[in-house]
C-alpha cells in the first residue's frame, strides 16, 4: 500500500457566506498533517470534504491525489465520537467494513488488529461493556481494518482524558505509520505532538506553521515541542 | 385499586338494586363466566387467532412500506401523502364494506386488525428509520456500503426501538379491530359473543366476555412489551 499525496484547492459557501476561500492545503504523501483551528473554523467542513461526505456547504475547487487517481474509496474515517454500533461486539464492529460490503470477514486480520491493540479480552464485548479508551481502541482498530492509504481523522481524541489521549495518539501514530494522515484538531498540544505538517485555519484562510526539526511523534515533554505547542496556542488566542 | 373498584361496583348493585339485565354485578358475572366457559373459550379462541394473524401481517406489511419509504425518495414522494389521506378516512366505516367482501369469516376480521394496526406501526419505524444518527452513515459511506446493506446492518438495528414503540401500540390495537369486525358480522368472537348475549338481555355473560377480551389484550400487551424489551436491549 503506497499512499498518495492529496490536495485540496478551492472554496467553499455556505449560502451566501464563504465558509473559506481559495484555500489550498497539501497533504504529504506518507505523512500526518495537523489542521488546526478554533471550533465552527470550518476545518471539518474541508476533511469531510475529503472524505467525499455531505457538508451541506457547496465547494468549489478540486481535491486530488498525487498518483492521479481518485480520492473517494481511499479514505478511512474516523471521529470524536467512536461511531461503535452497540448491538456488535468488538470483533464485529472491527470488521464493520467487510459486513456492509458484502465481502468476506478477514478474521485472521481482524483478530491480530484487536490483539495488537490490547483489545483481545474483550473481543466478544459490546461497547457499552468498554472505557471510552477502549472503545476508542476499537474504532482505531475499525479504521486501520479498512487498509486505507488515506486517513481522515475529525478530533478523534479530544472526548479522552489527559493520560488516554496521549496514550492513543502514541498508538494512533504508530499503526497509521505510511499512510498519509489528515488530524483535525483544536488542541495547539496535540498538533505540536503529531504533526509532521501543521496548519493554521483562522478566518476562512489556511495558513502554514514551520514545525520543530525533531520527527512526529514528538514526546510529551521535549521542550520544543512544548514552546511550539505553546505558539500555536497564542496565535489561536490572537486569532 | 382494583380490589375497591370491585367492592364498589358490587355496593352500587345492592344500594341501587340495579336488575342484572342492566348492571350485573361482579359476583354475577364471574358465575357467568364459570357457567359458560366452554362456550368463552371457544369464542376466545376464535378472536385470539383473528388478533394474532392480523398483527403479524399487520407487522410485517408495516415493517415492509417503512422500509421501501426510508429507502426511496421517489417511494416516499408518492405513497406518504396517500398512508396519511387513508388515515382520515375511519376505519370502522370500512368494516361493513370488508364484511360485504369478504364474508362473515375469519379473513374480514384480520384484515380489519391489519388496517388498523398498519399505520402506526409504520410510522413510528419509518420515523426511525430516517433518525439513523448521521455519524453511523458517513462511516458507511466511507467504507463503500451498498445503500440496501446500510440499511438492513446500521439504519433497521438502529431504529429498533421506534419500530417497538410501534408493536407495543399495534398489541392493543389489534384486539380492536378484529372485534369492530365481529360487530359488523361474524359467526363467532368474542365480540359476536358480545352482541348474541346482549342481544338475550344476557348481561352477565356480555360483561364476562368483555372480562376475557380485557384480560386477553392485557395479555398480549404484556407479552409484546416483553419481547420489545428484549430486543431493544439487545440492540442497545
Amino acid at each position: 500500500m503506497s499512499a498518495p499525496g492529496v490536495t485540496l484547492a478551492g472554496t467553499a459557501r455556505f449560502g451566501g457566506t464563504a465558509l473559506f476561500e481559495d484555500v489550498r492545503l497539501s497533504l504529504a504523501a506518507g505523512q500526518w498533517t495537523c489542521l488546526l483551528g478554533p471550533s465552527g473554523c470550518g476545518k471539518s467542513t474541508l476533511l469531510r470534504l475529503i472524505a467525499g461526505l455531505e457538508t451541506g456547504a457547496a465547494f468549489a475547487g478540486e481535491i486530488a491525489a498525487s498518483d492521479g487517481r481518485p480520492v473517494a474509496g481511499r479514505v478511512a474515517y474516523m471521529a470524536q465520537d467512536d461511531l461503535l454500533m452497540p448491538w456488535l461486539d468488538v470483533a464485529g464492529n472491527v470488521a464493520l467494513g467487510a459486513r456492509l460490503r458484502g465481502e468476506a470477514e478477514d478474521a485472521g486480520r481482524r483478530d491480530a488488529l484487536i490483539a495488537r491493540l490490547g483489545l483481545a479480552d474483550h473481543a466478544h464485548k459490546r461497547p457499552g461493556a468498554l472505557s471510552g479508551g477502549q472503545r476508542q481502541r476499537v474504532a482505531l482498530a475499525r479504521t486501520l481494518m479498512e487498509e486505507r492509504p488515506v486517513v481522515l481523522l475529525d478530533e478523534p481524541f479530544s472526548a479522552l482524558d489527559a493520560r488516554t489521549r496521549v496514550d492513543m495518539q502514541e498508538l494512533a501514530a504508530e499503526t497509521l505509520a505510511g499512510r498519509t494522515v489528515l488530524l483535525v484538531t483544536h488542541d495547539p498540544a496535540e498538533a505540536a505532538r503529531m504533526g509532521d505538517a501543521v496548519w493554521l485555519m483562522e478566518g476562512g484562510a489556511l495558513y502554514a506553521v514551520p514545525v520543530p526539526g525533531s520527527p512526529a511523534i514528538r514526546p510529551v515533554s521535549d521542550p520544543e515541542t512544548l514552546r511550539f505547542g505553546a505558539d500555536l496556542l497564542t496565535r489561536l488566542r490572537a486569532a | 385499586m382494583t380490589g375497591a373498584l370491585l367492592a364498589a361496583w358490587q355496593g352500587a348493585v345492592w344500594l341501587f338494586a340495579l336488575p342484572p339485565f342492566i348492571l350485573p354485578g361482579p359476583l354475577r358475572v364471574l358465575a357467568a363466566l364459570r357457567d359458560n366457559a366452554g362456550l368463552i373459550a371457544h369464542h376466545a379462541a376464535i378472536t385470539a387467532a383473528e388478533v394474532a394473524l392480523g398483527l403479524v401481517l399487520g407487522v410485517a406489511l408495516g415493517a415492509a412500506t417503512a422500509i421501501g419509504l426510508a429507502a426511496s425518495p421517489l417511494a416516499r414522494a408518492l405513497l406518504r401523502p396517500a398512508l396519511v389521506a387513508t388515515q382520515a378516512l375511519p376505519v370502522f366505516a370500512l368494516a361493513p364494506i370488508l364484511t360485504l367482501w369478504l364474508g362473515y369469516g375469519l379473513a374480514s376480521k384480520v384484515l380489519m386488525a391489519v388496517l388498523i394496526i398498519y399505520f402506526p406501526v409504520t410510522s413510528a419505524f419509518f420515523d426511525g428509520l430516517m433518525r439513523t444518527p448521521r455519524g453511523w452513515l458517513d462511516l458507511g459511506h466511507t467504507m463503500g456500503a451498498a445503500p440496501w446493506r446500510l440499511m438492513w446492518r446500521v439504519r433497521v438495528p438502529a431504529a429498533v426501538p421506534a419500530l417497538a414503540s410501534g408493536l407495543r401500540l399495534a398489541a392493543v390495537y389489534a384486539p380492536i379491530g378484529a372485534v369492530i369486525g365481529e360487530w359488523v358480522g361474524a359467526a363467532g368472537g368474542l365480540g359476536y359473543l358480545m352482541l348474541l348475549a346482549n342481544g338475550r338481555a344476557k348481561t352477565d355473560l356480555m360483561f364476562a366476555a368483555l372480562l376475557v377480551l380485557a384480560a386477553l389484550t392485557l395479555a398480549l400487551y404484556w407479552a409484546v412489551n416483553r419481547g420489545c424489551d428484549r430486543l431493544t436491549a439487545r440492540m442497545a
